[in-house]
Formats: C-alpha cells, sequence, structure tokens
C-alpha cells in the first residue's frame, strides 16, 4: 500500500484534512473510492487506544532523595509517579475545567462554604482493599494535619471541618470557595488506604498503573492496574520513568529511542530537536511566568508613575524571541493569562512604548538610575533579560542598573527581600489560586507589596461567588487593577515543552495546567 | 619480622590513624555548617519548642566529642545513620551505589591500566618519532576536554548517529553481567579517555628516565632488542612512579566521576551525594565522605606497598 495515501489517511484520522479531500488525493493516486474507505477505517481504527506495549520516560526533575509519601513531593518526577499510580479527588481538565475523579459529582452550598463530595464506588487500591470515603477523609486529614509536612498544607488551612456522610466526603469552609474542587485536585492529595496514616510511604493508591520497582532518583517501574475503574486510561502494560536529569542526556536517549518520551525541553534547542526523525516537540501554553518585581510600598517605586513607566519600557516580544526562543506568550502585569478559567480575554495587552514610558518617568520625578537585581536563579536567561530590559529602558530614557546576584541563595536573601529584582511564579489552576498566594495585603509571599483593600475585596468576594459571568467581570476588574497599580512587571509567560517519538506514542493531549498532559502523559497515551 | 611486613604494617597503620583523623575533620565541618540537624529535618515550620523536643530526642543537646564518638562506634559497627531527606537506612542505601560505583570504576581501571602502560611504552620506544607525537596529541587532547563534552559527542557519534551502545547506562540488580558491560560502554569510553594520558605519559616519563642508566647502555651492548630492553630492564625500575599515578586515576574513578554519571545517567555514589548534599543531609555526607576518604588512602596505601615491594632497595634494607 501506498505510503503517501497511509499519510493521507493519517491526516484524515488526524481531522487535518477532510474526508472528501483524501477521496480526492486517492483518486489522483488511481484508487478506487471503496479501497479508499477501507484504508481510511483502518486510520481511524488506529486514533483509538492501543492497548499493550511499554512506555519508557525520560525525565529531568528527581533526586535520590525522593519519596512515594505524596506529602513529601516536590519535584517534576514524584509529581509524575504520584499521577501516574494515584488518583485525586477531582482533577483539570485539558481545557482547563475542574472534572470529577474519585468523586463521582461534588455539590456547594449556595456560599460556596459546604461542600458535598460524593465518592465513587468500586474503586480497588493496588492491595485489594475497597475505597471508601473514610480512606478520602483521612487522606485529607493527614495533609492539613498542623504537623504535617505535606506540599499541600498551606492550601487546605481554609478548611474548617470534615467528615463522612454515608458515600459523601463534605467539607466545611472558613469562608466561602467556589474553587475547593481546583484545590482538591493537588498533586499531593492522592488518595490512598486509610489516609496513608499507617504508612504514607507504601505506594499503594488507586492508579491505572502500580508500582513494581521504586528505585528514587533511578527509576521507577509500574505495571498496569488489572482492576483499575476506569477503563478509558492506562493503556500500556508497563511504563518506566528513567530519571535523567542533564537536558542533553535526555535529549539524545529521546533521539536513540532508549525512551519515548521527554520533558522540560531547553527552548534553545527545541527548534533543533525538532528536525530529529520521528520526533514530535510539543509546547503548551502554561500558567508560569517569569516577571520582575517591584515593592509597590518602597521608594522609589512606591510611585505609580514610575512603574507604568517601567511596565512600558519593557520590550515583550523581544522577551519571547530572545529569552524564550519563541515558546511562550507576551505577560499583560498580570499574574495570570488566557490558560486559567474565567479570564478576560478582552483587557487590553501592553506593549513597549517608550515615548509614554518617557512622560510617566518625568511625571514620577524620580532622577538617577533604578537598582535591578537579578541572577539566573530567579528564571533561566534572567541575566540578560534585564540587560534586554535595560536597554529597551534606556531609549525611553531611563536608567537602570543591573547588579548580579549569586545563585545560592537568591531565594532567601533577594528575592521578596529587595524592592527590584527578577523573579518567577510556576502559575496556579485558578485566579483566586494565584492572587490569594502572592497579591492580597496578607498574603506570605506578596512579593510586590500590592496591598490594596479594594483589590482584596475583590479577591476574597469573587471567591465565595458560584455565578461565574459575575465571577469572571470581578476577576476581569481585579486583573485590570493589578495591570495598572500593580508592582509586577510580567513580561512573558514560558511554555511547557515536551517531546516524544509519533512512532512509538499516541493520543497526545495539550494540558495547560502541568508539564506532560498534566502529569497524566502515561495515563491517557497508548503506543502508536 | 620480615622488614617488608614491618614496612607494609606500618603503612596500613599510618592509613587507618589517617582516616580517623578524616573522621574527625569531616564531623567537625558539619558540625560547623550553619543550622543543625534537627533544624534540617524540622525546616520552615521549626518552632522553638519542636527544635528543643527533636534536639533532645536525637541526642543533639550532647556535646559534640560524646556525639562523635557515637557517631564512629555506629560507623565502626556497620550502621551509618539514616537518611533525612528520606529516612532510609543509610548502609543499604549506599552498599547498591557503591557497587555501581566500583562496577563502573572496575571496567574502566581493566582497560585505563593496561592500555596506557602500553601506550607509554610505545612512546618510549619510539620517543620524539611520529608513534609518540601522535599518541601525545590524542591523549593530551582527550585528557583537556571536559568530561561531559567528550560524553556529549560519544553520545552523538555511537548513540545517535550509529547506535551502538544506549546513550542511558541505567543499570539495575536485574540485569546480566553482559548488560551492564553494555549499559556502562559510552561512560567506560570516557573515564578511560580523560585518564589514560596521566598514567600514560608518567608510564613515558618513568621509563626514559630509566634509560639514561648505565646498565641500560650494558643491556643496549650486549645486543638486546629495544622493546626487549624496556619491557625487562627500564619497567621494573618504573613501577613506582607509575603506580603512583595509576593509584589517583584508580581514586578518581571512584569519588570524582559525578559528571560522567549525571551525563549518562549512572546510578553511583557521586549523583546520590549531590543529590543529598543539596537536602542537607547531614549523615549521608558524613558517610559519604568517609568512604571517599578510605578509598583514596586505602588506594594510597596500595601504592605505597607496591613500590615497597617493586622496589630491592627497600625490599631489602641495609
Amino acid at each position: 500500500m501506498s505510503d503517501e495515501l497511509n499519510h493521507f489517511a493519517g491526516r484524515v484520522a488526524a481531522g487535518l484534512i477532510s474526508r472528501r479531500a483524501f477521496l480526492g488525493r486517492a483518486a489522483a493516486l488511481g484508487v478506487g473510492a471503496a479501497m479508499a474507505d477501507t484504508l481510511l477505517g483502518t486510520a481511524a481504527r488506529a486514533a483509538t487506544p492501543k492497548k499493550g506495549g511499554t512506555l519508557m520516560m525520560g525525565l529531568g526533575g528527581g533526586e535520590s532523595t525522593n519519596s512515594l509519601d505524596p506529602a513529601l513531593a516536590a519535584s517534576q518526577v514524584p509529581f509524575m509517579y504520584i499521577s501516574t499510580i494515584g488518583n485525586y479527588l477531582t482533577t483539570v481538565a485539558a481545557n482547563g475545567d475542574i472534572e470529577p475523579s474519585l468523586a463521582e459529582s461534588f455539590t456547594s452550598s449556595p456560599d460556596a462554604k459546604v461542600w458535598t463530595f460524593k465518592i465513587r464506588k468500586g474503586v480497588e487500591f493496588h492491595n485489594g482493599k475497597t475505597m471508601t470515603a473514610d480512606d478520602v477523609l483521612k487522606t485529607i486529614q493527614r495533609h492539613s494535619d498542623k504537623k504535617s509536612k505535606s506540599g499541600a498544607f498551606g492550601i487546605l488551612q481554609s478548611i474548617e471541618s470534615m467528615k463522612v456522610d454515608g458515600d459523601n466526603f463534605v467539607v466545611t469552609l472558613k469562608s466561602g470557595n467556589a474553587d475547593l474542587p481546583y484545590l482538591l485536585a493537588d498533586y499531593h492529595l492522592a488518595i490512598q488506604p486509610n489516609g496513608g496514616m499507617d504508612k504514607p510511604d507504601s505506594g499503594i493508591f488507586t492508579g491505572p498503573y502500580k508500582l513494581k520497582t521504586f528505585e528514587p532518583g533511578v527509576r521507577v517501574v509500574m505495571e498496569k492496574f488489572a482492576n483499575h475503574w476506569d477503563s478509558s486510561v492506562g493503556h500500556f502494560d508497563t511504563v518506566t520513568m528513567l530519571v535523567i536529569n542533564d537536558a542533553t542526556a535526555r535529549n539524545a536517549a529521546l533521539q536513540s529511542g532508549q525512551v519515548h518520551m521527554v520533558n522540560s525541553v531547553d527552548p534553545k534547542v527545541a527548534n533543533l530537536l525538532k528536525r530529529a526523525p520521528n520526533v514530535t516537540v510539543d509546547a503548551v501554553q502554561g500558567h508560569g511566568f517569569y516577571c520582575f518585581n517591584m515593592f509597590c510600598d518602597t521608594d522609589p517605586f512606591s510611585s505609580n508613575d514610575l512603574r507604568m513607566a517601567l511596565k512600558l519600557a519593557i520590550n515583550r516580544e523581544e522577551m519571547v524571541q530572545k529569552i524564550l526562543s519563541g515558546y511562550g506568550s507576551v505577560g499583560n502585569d498580570m499574574p495570570v493569562n488566557a490558560s486559567v478559567p474565567l479570564f478576560d480575554s478582552s483587557i487590553p495587552q501592553r506593549t513597549y512604548d517608550p515615548e509614554k514610558a518617557a512622560f510617566h518617568y518625568k511625571k514620577s520625578g524620580h532622577s538617577g538610575s533604578v537598582l535591578l537585581r537579578t541572577s539566573d536563579a530567579a528564571f533561566p536567561g534572567a541575566v540578560d533579560a534585564a540587560a534586554l530590559f535595560q536597554q529597551s529602558a534606556k531609549k525611553a530614557g531611563i536608567d537602570i542598573t543591573i547588579k548580579r546576584e549569586p545563585a545560592d541563595g537568591y531565594w532567601n536573601d533577594v528575592w521578596n527581600k529587595q524592592p527590584f529584582s527578577a523573579s518567577y511564579w510556576g502559575g496556579r489552576p485558578t485566579q483566586d489560586q494565584m492572587y490569594s498566594t502572592a497579591y492580597l495585603s496578607s498574603a506570605a509571599w506578596n512579593d510586590t507589596r500590592f496591598k490594596v483593600p479594594g483589590f482584596d475585596k475583590l479577591i476574597v468576594e469573587a471567591r465565595a461567588e458560584l455565578d461565574k459571568a459575575k465571577r469572571k467581570q470581578m476577576y476581569s476588574e481585579a486583573g485590570r487593577m493589578m495591570r495598572d497599580e500593580g508592582g509586577l512587571i510580567n513580561p512573558m509567560f514560558n511554555n511547557f515543552i515536551s517531546a516524544y517519538r509519533k512512532d512509538k506514542v499516541a493520543g497526545w493531549v495539550d494540558n495547560a495546567n502541568q508539564d506532560m498532559m498534566n502529569g497524566l502523559a502515561a495515563v491517557k497515551c497508548w503506543q502508536a | 619480622m620480615h622488614p617488608v611486613l614491618k614496612l607494609v604494617t606500618q603503612r596500613v597503620a599510618l592509613g587507618i590513624l589517617l582516616l580517623l583523623a578524616v573522621s574527625v575533620l569531616i564531623f567537625a565541618g558539619t558540625q560547623i555548617l550553619p543550622g543543625d540537624v534537627a533544624q534540617a529535618i524540622l525546616g520552615q515550620q521549626a518552632t522553638p519548642q519542636a527544635l528543643a523536643n527533636l534536639r533532645a530526642q536525637m541526642g543533639l543537646n550532647q556535646p559534640a566529642y560524646i556525639r562523635y564518638f557515637q557517631w564512629l562506634f555506629g560507623v565502626l559497627h556497620g550502621d551509618l545513620g539514616k537518611s533525612l531527606a528520606n529516612g532510609q537506612d543509610i548502609a543499604t542505601e549506599i552498599g547498591g551505589r557503591l557497587a555501581n560505583t566500583l562496577f563502573l570504576a572496575g571496567v574502566s581501571a581493566a582497560i585505563i591500566a593496561p592500555l596506557s602502560v602500553l601506550l607509554g611504552l610505545v612512546s618510549a620506544l619510539y620517543e620524539g618519532r611520529w608513534p609518540d607525537k601522535v599518541l601525545s596529541a590524542i591523549t593530551l587532547a582527550t585528557v583537556s576536554l571536559p568530561e561531559f563534552l567528550l560524553g556529549y559527542i560519544l553520545m552523538f557519534f555511537l548513540a545517535v548517529e550509529y547506535p551502538i551502545a544506549p546513550s542511558v547506562s541505567t543499570v539495575f540488580d536485574s540485569m546480566s553481567f553482559w548488560e551492564k558491560l553494555h549499559a556502562v560502554t559510552l561512560p567506560v569510553m570516557v573515564l578511560v579517555l580523560v585518564s589514560v594520558g596521566h598514567t600514560m605519559r608518567m608510564t613515558r616519563a618513568a621509563i626514559l628516565n630509566v634509560m639514561q642508566s648505565a646498565y641500560i647502555e650494558t643491556a643496549e651492548l650486549k645486543g638486546l632488542r629495544p622493546f626487549r630492553i624496556i619491557w625487562r630492564h627500564a619497567f621494573p625500575n618504573a613501577i613506582s612512579p607509575i603506580v603512583n599515578v595509576l593509584m589517583v586515576d584508580l581514586a578518581y574513578l571512584v569519588v570524582g566521576v559525578v559528571v560522567t554519571e549525571v551525563v549518562f545517567v549512572y546510578p553511583g555514589m557521586g549523583q546520590y551525594l549531590v543529590d543529598h548534599v543539596a537536602k542537607r543531609d547531614v549523615p549521608v555526607v558524613q558517610a559519604v565522605g568517609l568512604i571517599f576518604a578510605a578509598v583514596y588512602i586505602g588506594l594510597n596505601v596500595v601504592a605505597d606497598v607496591v613500590s615497597i615491594l617493586a622496589n630491592p632497595r627497600l625490599r631489602h634494607p641495609k
């Protein structure tokens, strides 16, 4: 059978060309319509998941100190294996919506204070035990306990009480929060038997794969769990995650076919990697951003005119092109973008405008240079980004002095301590989480010292608002406030860049929430 | 007591003494780091009360010298303590890693030692002529290149373009010896390339040095063939400096190959140490430091002993 025809058939299945166009091409190649339809059928079947096979993943971000206790997960590889062998109550879908998982459905009281999660029946743990609402309760209790070292400890502090009511798990919050289902999708909160209170690092979960070999910092081998509750996921027989922290080694392993999938591709080499045969490089707009923070309460940045001048004096497009090699999108001085739900895309995009910047700079009455602290610890390319900023600001008559700080100790001594510095945020899946983490007056990580009572009020009110239209309006207003008065200069959102072998892996779906299809690449993909 | 036995005993005793001194240094070094183990465990959530409780529980409020002897006592009984980062028993964890490191070092050494001595002999034989110059140029070039670059170059040609060996060298218990050997092909090549130059040049220099001696001239006058002169008469007298530099190379293979380990994803000691240093895992740092020191001192003792045995003047002192 002609390769060309197969290629076209594949494109029909992928929705890239229409069936009619395919039949036309087939006719041009001398194939009858009946034969062409048969071909099409084969290609369409290939798009339904194929069972079996082995998936080899090469992942950066793993250490020999990693643990199977989900509470302690903090880097990329633990996030990946917990998401592959575990399940959460809810999960963030590819379009940013929240979907039920171990909770079959969920409802809330009108003030969003009391939430009821209906726990799925017939879910089996890897040790054969049936999951109950009590296991869910114990899990959340363990992570929210005062002595807990869980990475999810902070986001659970808004819980006042929890209880089991038949098959339901009921949470009462201190104040209303429409985003509670998002919080419970956090990757630390995988449900464990008895909440993991007996043995937190037992590796027993409810996911589509169960743990076979665990060598922290080296490899994790998982095999298909036959009794998984959802037959539409978990298509491979075996999944192996190899920890490959060196970016070049990761790419070489992908090119040589030793692994089928890699994460954290360096934007600088992404275009080169694309040229390798059988490799697909995939970039997803995420929530994370690279930024410069100004303290709104510290001179000279207490002047909004100076802040505005600096915001206008940065060339965002150039930053995306030169710092991210095009693998990113411009920021609009807000910590959120269109990848989060309820984002108002009609807020005008701020652009580089040296004249307007000069105008605001003059109005601020500031003279002399502005000291910007940077380090490659802030984000990859932060030193270069500061130099670009310096040059573009010069055209507006603003003099920026760059101070390069040592990478060691940058997060302790410079970030959130010095009035003007480079930084980054990994982003959050909802606007409320992002604003609450770093832009409320009371936030410990308020790294721009943005303290505006009106803004706080908006965010807290929006949190308890269940009407999506109203809520979107509130976030739009809050976003505009941040954009025009905040201390955040956000020139760019970075992409998650992953790559996979298209001759080995099929079923890839982008998910903005986290790297590698929100950690579910092994769960949702199948062998090509 | 035979004088050689006495000398060897002396060397070994000195080595043990030195190791004790190093253990004091390692312990003291980790003590003067800012913050203590209790703080490292509790991290951000450290309240004064929790700190005090944990310190009492771990015996951290005892004087440093008592803790040192407790630690030393544990080490001598094979108890290296528990990792702070993941609560695992350090001795068990290190066991597998150390075996991997020794496997990689052993395979590399099995190639480096004969190869470098042979190349050194050839260079000495053709001193100043093209084989000498070519060998010098190649080995100096590979010694001068950073390991990671050599690794990437080999990876590109031998794993991606002409795949004869894997670029990921992860080994695990269920692999057979030959599978492991195949897995470590590329890292071994890198280690051979970065190390062979040292020993080769030392062999060459030592042999040329001996070649100036009167007894070599006698051998030449007897009409012996050049290679036989070098092999039978010059080499035995050049063993001592060669072994010394070879041992330094071997020690490097055990303690200094973290870059190669990272590039080829080899689960050895180097990567293990770096991960735990990043987490301020003091007991692991102490244990690994001690093992590395023991390797260094042990190999140097071996070098000393071989030098003694190879030298008739030391073997039969007046």
